[in-house]
């Protein structure tokens, strides 16, 4: 059953695997300093190990004060997106291999919320600007006795941004955003979509009220750095759009 | 240090908590604490699905579902539970349905069921579909619904603040909760919950194995808080090995990969499952597939230059099949293997998933102080619990159910409670135990650290109490588990801060992990046969007549301050279903 691909994977998992790198981290932390340093640590690693496992390695190994928020280790929970040699990513679904070990690793918090300790930010406006969109399925009149019917299109048509995990990585890349955090952000728009394309929702119009505010969606300027940034793939961009052009002919 | 008061508290917003969270917030004025955000909870991780007889694509109803249920614990279910959770599953689906859950759809637009380990048609003739699913990502879609629901009604949230210590107080010679004691992340303050009702729903404890398919939050904090005050748990020693976690890493493929059409295979290419069970093959229950697994491996047929692994093979399925169906873990499989699970096999080990036990409860999620008697206002619901819906051993897709059921159960339960109970008189300095235990972290200049402990304890519980078990291994566990503890004495921290001190919590959290590993442990123990998720090789048969019985671990404080764990015993309840010789 051993195919060549896998063989190749198994024959260097057998070889020693590890290299040297160096974790370039921005320090931070108010009880000691008010202002952040760029910190170095030499870490021994598997290259097939992801930043997440990195970290662990010096927090659990050399200094215990390094904070940063984690929970699954598999991108599933939205709770590490980082700013990683520059980008935003989640460390746990970064692999140390994929991002040029050979020079520093630059990790440091997402940008445009608050600083809090070392990569841990404060995410009360984030979840905010979430709420604030309606977030959950409106319907009017009597409830069926049995589930609401939905055809499989029907279904697909808001499935991308079903995927969402709050992580928030999208928003902290938004240029927008930084420069105005009243900017809703792409992740509450990514949820508003959800719902504003769900069939069995009656809520459209209110969530696209509220998204035509000034703060709402005209405000993006399509840079497409929530896209890439998306550690679930969503085309958030294209989300974006969508309501925006429902906001337009009003159809959704 | 501040002082709460809320009719009821709930510990925990995953699927449990935001669950019952949605009945109480309606009901009384309910504070939820939960150590992670509401989102970033393990339910989300989550994958297969969610049972239900709902009948939509073919012939099932819930006494079948029972059935399945009681036969898939190895009879060590309660059947009154049972029977509780199969009927009300139907509703349990429809309730999410109704609040949005993007379930996948049949032809017809209803809501889309597949195959899973274990649920059967008639008893056992034929696998049957009875999973409710979105995708390769149903508990996201549970986890995610459930915190919209939360904030369409308003739920109050108490995000990263971690329950500490749960306060009982004796009123009248009964032990009766009083409210928790609770740590708040962001400031290192300590909070009083005084609350006339409080649901546990802090979720598992697999972070005591290495490989485990749980995140590193799940530490069995809600376990520890009770069993430390005199609370007794119930059938610890029953932990799921789940068949298909990714090698060396324990993420989980879910089973549902198998449900589609997946097929487990040797070094040889053989689909070795046929031999363990002719008729479920690699839908058999978790604990035979698990066993099945490794002896292929012990008996040589393993792949891999270690022979330390099989194959989950999905290469036969169209690649249209696997993107609608299992996202996720084919992209899991890229991610973290580089492997494309087109083309090529994923390499599979089983992964500690699940605790079968905890928290005794009974069906309205009231917690037990010893087989019978209540403590009035305490509540339990989802992998925290033991109801007993799952025996000796889960089947997939009953535990999203489970969360379902019983956190909407206990959110009602401990709600009408609190309406017409008073507050109990909170017991004299109730920060006490919290505020030593921090002290002693943050004072401490001991030499151990977190990590090599942490490490320790999870290589020796997957060395010796994993699939197979001897008195042997489980000995050697208790010993080392011994050791450790007492090495956690001369633990100590570097952050001593106040501001998100992670250092001193994942110290604590450590600390309840060695603790319930112990309960673990010595539960094995004492369990001389071979039941669902524990497998004696020294006493390979299920003995009815003197372990069909839960178990109930106590903690015990010697007069000179030694602790050791005290078991009894708890009588099944049966109902419709006699014990039989459990195939697949
Ligand atoms: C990878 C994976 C896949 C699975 N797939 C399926 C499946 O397909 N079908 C199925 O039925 N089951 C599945 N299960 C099992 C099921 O998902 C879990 O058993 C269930 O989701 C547990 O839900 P819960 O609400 O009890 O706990 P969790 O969702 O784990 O939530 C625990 C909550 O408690 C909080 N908490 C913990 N400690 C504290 C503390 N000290 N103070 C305050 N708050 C605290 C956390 O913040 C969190 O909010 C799967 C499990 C895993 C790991
Ligand atoms: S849209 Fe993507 S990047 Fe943005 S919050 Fe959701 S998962 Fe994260
Ligand atoms: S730790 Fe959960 S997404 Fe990274």
């Amino acid at each position: 059953m051993a195919t060549p691909v896998l063989d190749k994977v198994e024959a260097e998992s057998a070889a020693s695997p590890y290299i040297t790198v160096t974790m370039r981290i921005r320090r931070f932390n108010p009880e000691i300093s008010d202002a952040s340093v760029w910190e170095d640590f030499q870490i021994e690693i598997d290259p097939k190990e992801r930043v997440l496992d990195a970290l662990h390695k010096i927090k659990w190994d050399v200094d215990g004060t390094l904070t940063f928020r984690r929970s699954c280790a598999h991108g599933i929970c939205g709770s590490d997106a980082m700013r990683i040699n520059g980008k935003n990513r989640l460390a746990c679904k970064t692999l140390i291999k994929d991002i040029n070990p050979e020079k520093p690793i630059t990790v440091e918090a997402i940008k445009g919320l608050t600083v809090l300790k070392d990569l841990v930010v404060d995410m009360e406006p984030f979840f905010q600007a979430y709420r604030d969109v309606m977030p959950f399925l409106v319907t009017k009149g009597n409830e069926p006795t049995r589930e609401r019917l939905q055809t499989a299109e029907d279904r697909e048509r808001f499935d991308d941004t079903t995927k969402c995990i709050l992580c928030a990585a999208c928003t902290s890349s938004c240029p927008v955003f930084w420069n105005d955090g009243q900017y809703f952000g792409p992740a509450a728009i990514v949820n508003a979509h959800r719902f504003i394309f769900d069939s069995r929702d009656e809520a459209g119009e209110q969530r696209l009220e509220i998204l035509n505010d000034k703060d709402g969606v005209w405000r993006c300027r399509t840079t497409f750095n929530c896209t890439d940034a998306c550690p679930r793939g969503i085309e958030v961009t294209k989300a974006i759009q969508e309501v925006k052009r429902a906001l337009i002919t009003r159809r959704f | 240090m501040k002082i709460h008061k809320y009719d009821t508290v709930i510990v925990g917003a995953g699927g449990a908590g935001m669950r019952a969270a949605i009945e109480a917030t309606k009901r009384s004025r309910t504070a939820v604490l939960t150590k992670l955000y509401p989102t970033r909870s393990h339910t989300g991780a989550a994958q297969g699905g969610m049972a239900a007889a709902l009948a939509n694509v073919e012939e099932d109803n819930w006494e079948w579902h029972t059935f399945d249920t009681v036969k898939g614990g190895d009879y060590l279910v309660d059947q009154d539970a049972a029977e509780i959770l199969a009927k009300e599953a139907i509703d349990a689906v429809l309730d999410l349905e109704k609040m949005g859950l993007p379930f996948n759809r049949t032809p017809n637009g209803t809501i889309d069921q597949r195959r899973f380990g274990g649920h059967s048609r008639n008893h056992g003739e034929a696998p049957v579909r009875r999973s409710c699913y979105a995708a390769d990502r149903t508990g996201h879609m549970i986890l995610q619904t459930l915190y919209q629901n939360c904030v369409k009604e308003g739920v109050e949230f108490f995000n990263e603040f971690y329950v500490l210590d749960q306060l009982i107080v004796e009123v009248d010679g009964v032990k009766h909760s009083a409210g928790v004691v609770a740590y708040e992340l962001a400031t290192g303050e300590i909070h009083i919950f005084q609350a006339k009702a409080v649901i546990y729903a802090s979720g598992g404890t697999g972070k005591f194995f290495k490989v485990t398919s749980n995140a590193h939050t799940l530490t069995g904090d809600g376990q520890a808080a009770c069993y430390r005050r005199g609370l007794p748990l119930e059938d610890m020693e029953f932990f799921q090995f789940h068949p298909t976690g990714i090698w060396r890493m324990g993420i989980l493929l879910t089973e549902g990969a198998r449900g589609e059409g997946g097929i487990l295979r040797n070094k040889d290419g053989e689909r070795f499952m046929e031999k363990y069970a002719p008729v479920m093959k690699d839908l058999a229950s978790r604990d035979v597939v698990s066993r099945s697994i490794y002896t292929e491996i012990r008996e040589g047929r393993g792949c891999g230059p270690e022979g330390d692994h099989v194959y989950l093979d999905l290469t036969h399925l169209p690649p249209e099949q696997l993107d609608a169906k299992l996202p996720d873990i084919t992209e899991f499989a890229r991610t973290y293997l580089g492997i494309e699970p087109y083309t090529d096999p994923i390499p599979i080990q089983p992964t500690a998933h699940y605790a079968m036990g905890g928290i005794p409860t009974n069906v309205e999620g009231e917690v037990l102080s010893d087989n019978t008697t209540v403590v009035p206002g305490l509540y339990a619901a989802g992998e925290v619990a033991c109801v007993s819906v799952h025996g000796a051993n889960r089947l997939g897709t009953n535990s999203l159910l489970d969360i379902n059921v019983f956190g909407k159960r206990s959110g009602i339960a401990a709600a009408e409670y609190s309406a017409k109970a008073d507050f109990v008189e909170l017991p004299e300095a109730p920060e006490s135990l919290v505020i030593a235990q921090i002290e002693k972290l943050r004072n401490s200049t001991g030499s151990e650290r977190v990590a090599d402990l942490r490490r320790e304890l999870q290589e020796t519980m997957d060395a010796n109490v994993m699939v197979f078990r001897t008195e042997q291994t489980i000995k050697t566990a208790v010993e080392k588990i011994a050791e450790l503890r007492e090495r956690y004495e001369n633990v100590s921290i570097q952050d001593k801060g106040k501001r998100f001190n992670t250092d001193l919590l994942e110290a604590i959290e450590l600390g309840n992990l060695l603790e319930l590993a112990e309960v673990m442990a010595v539960s094995a123990l004492a369990r001389k046969e071979s039941r669902g998720g524990h497998y004696r090789e020294d006493y390979p048969n299920r003995d009815d007549v003197n372990f069909m019985r839960h178990t109930m671990a106590y903690r015990e404080v010697g007069e000179d301050g030694s602790e050791t764990v005290r078991l009894d015993y708890k009588p099944v309840v049966q109902t419709r279903y006699q014990p039989m010789e459990r195939k697949y």
